[in-house]
C-alpha cells in the first residue's frame, strides 16, 4: 500500500549558488516559517492566541502606568505621567525583552539546523521580529487608546517618534544578537543578564528625563545608549517641552559596533555548533 | 554529482581533540547508492550532517551538484507543542512546497487520523516515526541522506517505507549510514567503511563487511554459524 499523493519526480533543481534575488526569497520564506512556528509555540491556539503577542506587553505597560500614576512618581518634568509612563515603559520592552528572547534561544531550536536553509541568524531574527511586532503594536494601541480617553495628546512629531523607536529597536536587536550568540558559549550570560537588566532599568531613562538630573549625573547616564533612544521618542511625542538630551551619532555608533560584533560572534559559534 | 573533497572534522574532547574525519574525499554519481559502515561514534552521522550542509567541516568542501535531502532519521526535528499539521506546514514553507498537497500525502501515508491535528507530544513513538517518515517523503530530492532509518516501526510500516523510498525512488542517489550491515547490503551498490577518520571503499559488500568485522573485533562463534552479529 502506497500513498498516491506522493510524487515521483524531484521537484528541486540541482543546487547552485542562488542569485541575490533568490537568496532574499529563501530568507523571507525561512524567517516567515520560523516566525509562525515560534508564535504558535508561544501563544498556541487557545483563548486569544496570537493576540497575546501585544496584549501581554500592553498589560505590563498599563500596570506600570497605573503604578506610576498612583505613586505620583517624581519625573521632574511637566509631561503628564500617563504619557511619560507609556513612552518610558514601552522603550524598556524593546531593549530588555529582545535579549531575553535570544539568550539560550538556539539550544531548543538546534534540530531545525538540519534544514540547510535555516541558519543560526534566522532563528534569532524570527524571534526579534516577533518581539518588535509585539512591542510596537502595544505602544501604538495604547497611544491611540490613551488619546481617545483623553489621557494624552498625539505625538507632535510622529516621524521623530518612529525614528527614536527604530533606534531603540536597532540597539535592542544588536544587543540581543550579541548576547544570544554569546550565550551559546557561556551560561554566565543568562545568569548575569537578569540582574543586569534589572539594575540598568532605573538608569535607562524610562523613569526620568535626563534634563531633570543634576548636570554631573547627565554625562554618566548618557553613556547608556537606550537613554538616547527614549529621549528621542519623548522629544517626538512632547516636542520642545520635553527638553531632550541625546547624541544621535553616539547611539548609532554604539548600535553599529554592537551589530558588527554580534555578527562576528554568530560567525564564530557556527562551526562549534553540534546538532544532536 | 556530489563531490566531497578533503573533509576534516575534529571535536573537542577533554584534554584535546578527536579527529572524526581525516581528509575524506569521494564522488557520488546520480542514482548511485553508497552504504557506509562504521562502529558507533565513528563519525557516520557527522559525515551525513556535513554533506547535508547542516554542520560545517573544519576543512574541505562539499559540492552539491544535485539537490540533497536533510538527514532522514525517524526521530525527526519536531516542535512537540505543535500539531503534526503545523509541522508539515513548517516544512512546506521552508522548502517552498505546496502545503495543501503535502498535508493530503502525509495524512494518507502516516495514517495518523485525527491525531494529525493534535500536538506531537501526545503521539506514541511509532506515530512520531510515521509522521517523520511521511514528512521526509513530501519534499523530493535527487539524493537522499539516510541515517539509521531501519531502526523503528512495525512490519507493515516498514514495508510501506521500503516501497516509498527504495522502489518508487529507485532512480535517486542515496547515502545510507548504518551499523546494520544487512540493511546496507540490501540497498546499496557500493560500500565504504569509516574508521579512524578514513573511508575505505569497496564495490563488493563482502570485502567491506570483512574489513568492518575485523575492525569491530567480531569473531564467529566457535560452534555454530547461526549467530547474528
Amino acid at each position: 500500500m502506497t500513498a498516491p499523493g506522493l510524487t515521483h519526480q524531484p521537484a528541486c533543481t540541482p543546487e547552485r549558488v542562488p542569485s541575490l534575488h533568490e537568496a532574499l526569497a529563501i530568507e523571507r520564506r525561512v524567517i516567515f516559517a520560523l516566525l509562525m512556528r515560534e508564535a504558535l509555540t508561544r501563544y498556541g491556539r487557545h483563548n486569544i492566541g496570537f493576540l497575546w503577542l501585544f496584549v501581554e506587553p500592553m498589560i505590563f505597560t498599563v500596570g506600570v502606568t497605573a503604578l506610576w500614576s498612583l505613586t505620583k512618581t517624581v519625573h521632574g518634568s511637566s509631561i503628564p505621567i500617563t504619557a511619560f509612563a507609556l513612552t518610558g515603559y514601552s522603550s524598556v520592552l524593546l531593549w530588555r525583552n529582545m535579549p531575553g528572547r535570544c539568550i539560550n534561544a538556539l539550544y531548543p531550536n538546534l534540530p531545525l539546523l538540519y534544514h540547510r536553509n535555516v541558519r543560526i541568524l534566522d532563528i534569532f531574527i524570527a524571534r526579534l521580529v516577533l518581539e518588535f511586532m509585539g512591542a510596537t503594536m502595544s505602544f501604538m494601541l495604547l497611544g491611540i487608546l490613551f488619546h481617545m480617553i483623553g489621557w494624552m495628546e498625539l505625538p507632535e512629531d510622529l516621524l521623530e517618534v518612529i525614528g527614536g523607536w527604530f533606534i531603540l529597536a536597532w540597539f535592542g536587536m544588536a544587543l540581543a544578537l550579541f548576547l544570544g550568540a554569546l550565550s551559546v558559549r557561556s551560561e554566565l550570560v543568562e545568569k548575569l543578564w537578569h540582574p543586569l537588566s534589572y539594575l540598568v532599568f532605573p538608569l535607562s531613562g524610562s523613569a526620568f528625563m535626563v534634563d531633570a538630573l543634576p548636570h554631573e549625573a547627565q554625562g554618566y547616564v548618557l553613556l547608556l545608549p537606550m537613554v538616547h533612544g527614549v529621549e528621542i521618542v519623548r522629544e517626538g511625542y512632547f516636542g520642545s517641552y520635553a527638553h531632550a538630551h541625546y547624541d544621535l551619532g553616539y547611539v548609532i555608533a554604539i548600535a553599529s559596533t554592537l551589530t558588527f560584533l554580534a555578527l562576528l560572534q554568530i560567525r564564530a559559534i557556527a562551526p562549534e555548533i553540534i546538532i544532536e | 554529482m556530489i563531490r566531497v573533497r578533503n573533509l576534516t572534522k575534529t571535536y573537542p574532547i577533554r584534554g584535546g581533540h578527536r579527529t572524526i574525519l581525516d581528509s575524506v574525499s569521494f564522488d557520488l554519481a546520480p542514482g548511485r547508492k553508497l552504504g557506509i559502515l562504521g562502529r558507533n561514534g565513528a563519525g557516520k552521522s557527522t559525515l551525513i550532517r556535513i554533506i547535508s550542509g547542516a554542520e560545517r567541516a573544519d576543512a574541505g568542501t562539499v559540492e552539491r551538484g544535485m539537490s540533497v535531502s536533510w538527514p532522514l532519521a525517524f526521530s525527526g526535528a519536531f516542535q512537540t507543542a505543535l500539531t503534526g499539521r503545523d509541522n508539515v506546514r513548517f516544512i512546506s514553507r521552508i522548502y517552498n512546497s505546496d502545503f495543501e498537497r503535502n498535508i493530503v500525502a502525509v495524512d494518507e501515508f502516516a495514517e495518523l487520523g485525527p491525531y494529525l491535528h493534535e500536538p506531537v507530544r501526545t503521539y506514541s513513538s511509532g506515530m512520531r516515526a510515521r509522521l517523520a517518515f511521511a514528512m521526509s517523503m513530501i519534499i523530493e530530492f535527487d539524493c537522499f541522506l539516510i541515517d539509521e532509518i531501519s531502526a523503528v516501526g512495525d512490519a507493515r510500516f516498514g514495508q510501506k517505507c521500503q516501497a516509498e523510498l527504495f522502489e518508487k525512488r529507485a532512480d535517486r542517489a542515496m547515502i545510507i549510514v548504518s551499523h546494520d550491515a544487512a540493511y546496507v547490503r540490501d540497498h546499496c551498490d557500493h560500500f565504504a567503511v569509516l574508521h579512524d577518520g578514513h573511508m575505505h571503499f569497496h564495490d563488493d559488500f563482502e570485502d567491506a563487511y570483512t574489513l568492518f568485522k575485523g575492525l569491530i573485533g567480531w569473531t564467529p562463534p566457535p560452534d555454530s554459524g547461526t549467530a547474528s552479529s
